[in-house]
């Protein structure tokens, strides 16, 4: 089956009773995203090259490769998330509302054939085993 | 997800002792046919036979060397089955929990 090349986004949004800057240091301050996010080397710099790192699993190196492509202090970062063939773009958009920030996250850039990629051990597993199953019993 | 198109990795690993080949083989990479009839503990023709199903299933491909056949995983295989805005999805989920969590210890 032959799917148009087109790509598809993930967006996430939910509103947090904290102030845009704070949550901006959350997002850019390499520590502090280490305990929310992963191990990562980011700088709020536009052209930084740097890495989320993850625990490696079989057939996957724990390894995201990104850069940075936007920063907009306290209302937009974005940067490259690209491994084991996927190439795409997170974007974090702030936006202050009256008890709060408006949390917006979206990744972009998932080509059809990306859809079908191998996601790696540590996530997939779990589901494929229990899809797995699943698909099994109804074949026989 | 399109089981249809997933079938033959299904039916490959449907059963337990396949899975567990496969299994064996993405854990310890490339294995000999000797080394994965001690692991399955069953015999090597029965070893051969679904290394033969993987084989065509796509999930494995094999080399020969000297009078040992090497088998590897072929994870890539697996593609049918995953999908990668599922697993995004979850996973940016989970890690807005984490840093909902992480702003409320700031306030400290």
């Amino acid at each position: 089956m032959i799917e148009p090349a087109a790509t598809r986004s993930l967006v996430i949004e939910r509103e947090m009773p904290h102030s845009p800057e704070k949550i901006w240091r959350a997002l850019t301050e390499a520590p502090l995203i280490e305990q929310w996010l992963m191990k990562n080397d980011l700088q709020p710099v536009v052209g930084h090259r740097f890495n989320f790192r993850s625990t490696p699993v079989p057939q996957w190196d724990g390894i995201i490769e990104s850069e940075v492509l936007v920063v907009e202090p306290h209302s937009r970062l974005s940067y490259r998330w690209a491994s084991m063939g996927l190439e795409t773009v997170v974007t974090w958009t702030l936006t202050p509302t009256i008890d709060g920030t408006h949390v917006r996250m979206e990744q972009t850039g998932f080509r059809s054939e990306e859809d079908r990629a191998y996601k790696g051990a540590k996530y997939g597993w779990t589901n494929f085993i229990g899809n797995l199953e699943r698909v099994a019993g109804e074949l026989d | 997800m399109t089981p249809a198109n997933a079938n033959p990795v299904f039916r490959a690993l449907a059963d337990p002792t396949r899975r567990a080949i496969f299994e064996e083989l993405t854990r310890q990479g490339e294995q000999t046919v000797h080394a994965l009839t001690r692991f399955a503990g069953v015999s090597q023709p029965a070893v051969s036979k679904h290394l033969t199903v993987l084989k065509r299933a796509k999930l494995v491909r094999h080399r020969h060397e000297g009078r040992e056949t090497h088998y590897l995983a072929q994870p890539d295989a697996l593609a049918p089955m995953v999908n990668w805005l599922d697993h995004y999805g979850a996973f940016w989920r989970e890690r807005f929990d984490r840093l909902e969590n992480l702003l409320q210890r700031m306030d400290k």
